[in-house]
């Protein structure tokens, strides 16, 4: 059985390694060390893999979830209703919200008559699952394609609606 | 001592001192570039055009590092330790000749701080004395990774000093002579044509095998990879220099990059012709003398910074040696081939009486 056990090679790649005695010219150590800077100084002049950042962008999946969004109608009014289910849904309690009676007057702001006067995300806390996105009724939270960038404060990363809220289109 | 003489040695003292910095200086830069591109990177580009002013940036961040001193009976000796170890790197480059003479004012000008007879028994001189740095920085750090690598750095500059010092006595022999500049003007040009048979002036083809082991020794003096035990991260922290911080850990870095630029000058000069190149007595004649030795210091430093680039490219190619290799290979190979090739050299020169 251990000796059936050992010739099993799943892949059909197995080597079966020996310790046989080197020649003359692989004690010297230096064909082989030639050899490998001939590899090293082809990958030298080869082109390079780096994507410079901020300059270039690399290209993403259409379904890549980077930072939230808080959407607008057709006339420019936030859909956020203030729910809670997003914040409900969310496994990292990265959202937090309160909500707002909509006023007279604000009915080119706010879509509904119940809006969300504060909503934060932590982007410390967000995984970036998307399930925010999911648990919308209203379509008012989307992922973008973008990343939240760099900060030098940990306060730099709760997103409040400010930087949530889609840019009006004028 | 006339005045002129005092004036024009100040001067190329100054001079050898600057290029030695800007290319130590340069070299950290060269050789994160050259990582990088061998690991098909792009490396540091921000910093300036093309990430030229890198160096400048990790020299500030090194000055402004807090400058630690670990609780240790040795103050002293913890400081003197960088300071001795940049020191005798920075001797070594006084005897090294850079070009040959120029003619300027009236007076012919030596191109090299000091023309001393005996000026390959003083690099290595010097350069032994250069373990006391790393033994003291070690030592006087009181840590146990820190005297781990002091210990390693020193048995191992010291067995492989030994091959080295072998290595270039078959040089010697058929030179005849201690006077680093002695020797270049030996390997003048390119071809020989004096001798009976035609053939390379340059030692290297003269003496291939001391060559290979003055090479190999050279990289673990220089304590580089594939002999940089002394610094092996994944098992001493950071070998003999754990403890240091801001400069005095810059100086053990920067001086580091001053041997490997002297070594590569060392060795450009003895086996590579220094300023000699081929053609040298066609320019001389017919373009003028000064210029034929502008573009001997030109190959010189060309030369010596090919072998700085081939510092790097073995670095990283060639994974380190593990520390009973490295004895092996110091003790049981090295230094019975350099002992074989003294004899060999010997027996030619008798039978043909050169």
């Amino acid at each position: 059985m251990a000796t059936e056990f050992k010739s099993i090679s799943l892949s059909g790649r197995k080597k079966d390694v020996s310790n046989k005695d080197m020649t003359f010219m692989e004690k010297l150590y230096l064909p082989a060390m030639a050899k490998g800077m001939g590899i090293t100084l082809r990958h030298f002049f080869k082109p390079k893999v780096t994507i410079q950042y901020p300059e270039v962008k690399r290209e993403f999946s259409p379904v890549y979830r980077g930072r939230h969004i808080l959407m607008r109608d057709e006339n420019g009014a936030e859909r956020c209703t203030a729910c809670g289910l997003c914040a409900l849904s969310c496994p990292a309690e990265a959202i937090t919200m309160t909500s707002g009676e909509r006023k007279k007057g604000e009915e080119n702001l706010y879509r509904e008559e119940k809006y969300a006067s504060t909503y934060e995300i932590n982007m410390l806390r967000c995984i970036f699952c998307g399930l925010c996105e999911e648990a919308c009724p209203k379509e008012a939270i989307f992922l973008t394609q973008d990343m939240p960038p760099a900060d030098y404060q940990r306060e730099g990363f709760i997103y409040g609606k400010e930087k949530l809220v889609m840019k009006n289109e004028q | 001592m006339d005045l002129a003489l005092f004036i024009e040695k100040a001067i190329i003292i100054l001079v050898v001192f600057g290029i030695t910095m800007l290319i130590a200086l340069y070299s950290t830069f060269g050789e994160r570039i050259f990582a990088s591109y061998f690991q098909d990177r792009l490396g540091p580009n921000r910093a300036g055009p093309g990430g030229i002013l890198q160096p400048l940036a990790d020299g500030v961040k090194m000055f402004t590092k807090e400058d630690f001193i670990p609780d240790t009976p040795n103050k002293f000796l913890f400081i003197f330790g960088p300071f001795l170890f940049m020191t005798t790197a920075l001797v070594t480059s006084s005897v090294i000749p850079w070009g040959d003479t120029l003619n300027l004012f009236g007076r012919s000008i030596v191109l090299q701080a000091a023309d001393i007879n005996v000026a390959v028994l003083f690099v290595f001189g010097v350069v032994s004395i250069g373990v006391y740095g790393i033994m003291l920085g070690g030592w006087a750090s009181n840590n146990k990774f820190s005297l781990l690598g002091a210990v390693r750095a020193s048995s191992q500059m010291i067995s492989y000093e030994v091959a080295m010092g072998l290595s270039i006595i078959a040089v010697l022999m058929l030179t005849g002579t201690l006077s680093l500049r002695s020797i270049v003007q030996q390997q003048h040009g390119f071809i020989d044509w004096s001798g009976s048979i035609p053939w390379f002036s340059w030692n290297v083809f003269k003496q291939p095998i001391a060559f290979m082991v003055f090479l190999i020794c050279a990289f673990a003096e220089t304590n580089r990879t594939p002999f940089d035990l002394p610094e092996c991260e994944s098992e001493l922290v950071g070998g003999y220099h754990t403890e240091y911080s801001s400069m005095k850990l810059g100086f053990y870095l920067f001086a580091e990059y001053i041997n490997m630029f002297i070594s590569s000058a060392l060795i450009s000069l003895i086996f590579f012709g220094g300023f000699n190149y081929p053609g040298m007595d066609w320019v001389a004649g017919h373009i003028g003398g000064n210029v034929a030795t502008l573009l001997g210091v030109g190959v010189m430093f060309a030369k010596t910074l090919f072998g700085i680039f081939f510092y790097m490219w073995v670095r990283w190619t060639v994974p380190r040696f593990r520390y009973d290799q490295l004895m092996n290979l110091g003790w049981k190979v090295l230094i019975p081939l350099s002992i074989a090739n003294i004899v060999v050299t010997g027996a030619v020169i008798l039978l043909t009486g050169k």
